[in-house]
């Protein structure tokens, strides 16, 4: 931060100037501290334009979805699904709202609890233990999988035998989740003070106390962001959808055999196709899609900062 | 002395992998007294305090050998859980960790999670009486413990260590991250604390210990010969006056009169 660099720097000025130096007086010897002005303000002036630019094309996105997809964002627009026709103006994107929250919710509901579980072995049982290496390991190598490999093996697995459907969809997602919620939370969990843990032994308290009475709640906010993360991740993933649940018209009815839609497939369909009406649904269906992720994570943030006591 | 010791500490030594980190403490520790343990950084005085309520435990690679008697039975017995220890054998830590939680919270948690079934309002406010920081906080019960100065913060942690009805409390530098009222308030409260319980205290600061405790021991830094392994060693244990003012070994008399540490 730009701030502490400013802050410490006189102050090591100070403490660094040897007493006995030839001025007598350390805040006489301008030639030093006016070279530590100097480095101080081209750091902070390098930092403040290296923020700039990370928020330049975050913004243009904001901009350019918010721009692009307004028009076409209307109450028919998140009510009905999609007309039969790419040319077709009217309908909307419900189909693959629904499909998304489904395999998104279903995916979340097994690889939130599986993988902060997980994350609590790592830090609290396993350690460095060979197991816990193995699973780190693992689980970076997961981390680092292209998406369309885990919609492959789903397919293969999955799909083959059972058809296209929101529990596939799901189960591809839920593996990518995976790995990103139990890295994170490790992370997390890693942070809760030694102090803390102590205290709750010294009172009595076993291990699983300790893990579900102290250092879950100290660690909730810290959880709750990196597991937003994978949700966020997970929300917009198109490749291993593509096949797993493939996509539709109709406002699915089964969660097995039954090709689903989902807003990053439709999105997809609708941006390659030649017909403007389709390519601005997709604009909306792209603005629709940042605000699910956008209400998923203020809910979260809402939920975990509840008990403000924790921060 | 006619009574029987709290603690009986025979042989203990105390090593970390391979590194001893303490050996050859023997020493016994009367009920309802304050026992003093000093001596310079690094020789051990936190490994010990450690010892009475099993805290090395959490520590990988910690060994423990000889015996450390709790009213006559070995908590290092296979048969002990570390657990029911610590029930037994309050902690008060160098600097104040109350959880985040409400002051009311961090009193009642040892209780709620050992299943106590009487009335919780009752138990906070006893041990925070208790604690001498009933009348600061009463009105504000609910209020994050984390709100608190750090000479309440000690105190309220000294309150959720009694809360659970130990008879030993073991504290680890308690006022050496507080001022000088904070820490006067600390040591008042000792006094007060003693009528019930044995406390156990790790002090750097030799003044607190002459003032407070009634045995003080002194552990001292040996080196081996190569120079290559350092442990520590009890000197001298006695009673705190004999200690300060006529002690037996002269790296005692020499330590608590500051020519080293």
């Amino acid at each position: 931060m730009p701030v502490g660099m400013s802050a410490g720097t006189p102050a090591g000025a100070a403490a660094g100037a040897p007493a006995g130096a030839a001025a007598g007086n350390p805040l006489l010897m301008r030639s030093t501290s006016r070279a530590r002005v100097v480095k101080d303000v081209a750091a902070r002036v390098a930092m403040w334009l290296a923020a700039l630019i990370v928020l330049v094309p975050v913004i243009l996105i904001l901009y350019y979805v918010a721009a692009k997809g307004l028009p076409t964002m209307d109450w028919e627009f998140l009510t009905q699904p999609t007309p039969y026709s790419m040319r077709l103006r009217g309908g909307g994107f419900v189909n693959g709202l629904i499909g998304t929250l489904l395999m998104v919710v279903l995916a979340a509901v097994v690889s939130i609890p599986l993988g902060l579980l997980g994350a609590i072995y790592l830090v609290e049982y396993g350690k460095k233990g060979l197991l816990a290496q193995v699973i780190r390991f693992f689980s970076d190598v997961m981390t680092g999988v292209p998406s369309v490999f885990v919609g492959l093996f789903v397919y293969t697995a999955m799909v083959i035998p059972f058809g296209f459907g929101v529990v596939m969809g799901a189960a591809s997602l839920a593996i990518i989740m995976l790995p990103i919620v139990v890295r994170s939370s490790e992370e997390m969990l890693k942070l809760v003070p030694r102090e803390l843990k102590e205290a709750s032994y010294a009172l009595g308290a076993g291990h699983w106390h300790t893990i579900s009475r102290v250092v879950l709640p100290a660690a909730a906010p810290g959880l709750t962001t990196g597991t937003m993360l994978a949700v966020a991740r997970a929300a917009g993933e198109t490749a291993p959808l593509l096949l797993t649940a493939l996509s539709a018209q109709e406002i699915v009815t089964r969660l097995v055999g039954e090709a689903t839609a989902s807003l990053p497939v439709l999105i997809y369909y609708g941006a390659r196709n030649p017909f403007p009406a389709g390519q601005e649904r997709a604009w909306a269906g792209a603005l629709e899609l940042l605000l699910l992720v956008l209400v998923f994570t203020l809910l979260a943030r809402v939920a975990s900062s509840r008990n403000r006591l924790w921060q | 002395m006619s009574e029987e010791p709290a603690f009986r500490v025979r042989d203990l030594a105390v090593s970390y992998g391979s590194q001893v980190a303490l050996k050859d403490v023997t020493l016994d520790i009367e009920p309802r007294k304050i026992i003093a343990i000093i001596g310079p950084s690094g020789c051990g005085k936190s490994t010990l305090i450690r010892c009475f309520n099993r805290m090395n435990d959490l520590i990988p690679g910690t060994r423990v050998q000889g015996q450390v008697l709790y009213h006559g039975q070995d908590i290092y017995a296979n048969d002990v859980d570390p657990v029911t220890v610590r029930r037994n054998v309050g902690m008060v830590f160098q600097r104040p960790n109350p959880f985040p939680k409400s002051i009311k919270e961090n009193v009642a948690y040892g209780a709620r999670i050992n299943g106590y079934k009487g009335n919780i309002d009752e138990l906070v406010e006893r041990s925070l009486r208790g604690a001498a920081l009933w009348d600061e906080v009463k009105d504000n019960l609910n209020r994050s413990a984390l709100a608190l100065s750090g000479g309440q913060q000690q105190r309220l942690c000294i309150a959720r260590a009694i809360a659970v009805q130990p008879d030993t409390i073991l504290m680890d530098e308690p006022a050496s991250a507080l001022d000088p009222v904070a820490t006067s308030k600390i040591e008042d409260l000792m006094q007060e604390l003693k009528e019930r319980y044995t406390i156990i205290i790790v002090t750097h600061n030799m003044q607190q210990a002459a003032r407070v405790s009634d045995k003080a021991a002194f552990l001292y830094t040996e080196v081996n010969e190569a120079g290559t392994a350092r442990w520590g060693v009890l000197v001298e244990y006695d009673d705190t006056s004999r200690i300060f003012t006529n002690p037996r070994d002269k790296r005692t008399d020499d330590y608590i009169s500051g020519r080293f540490g």
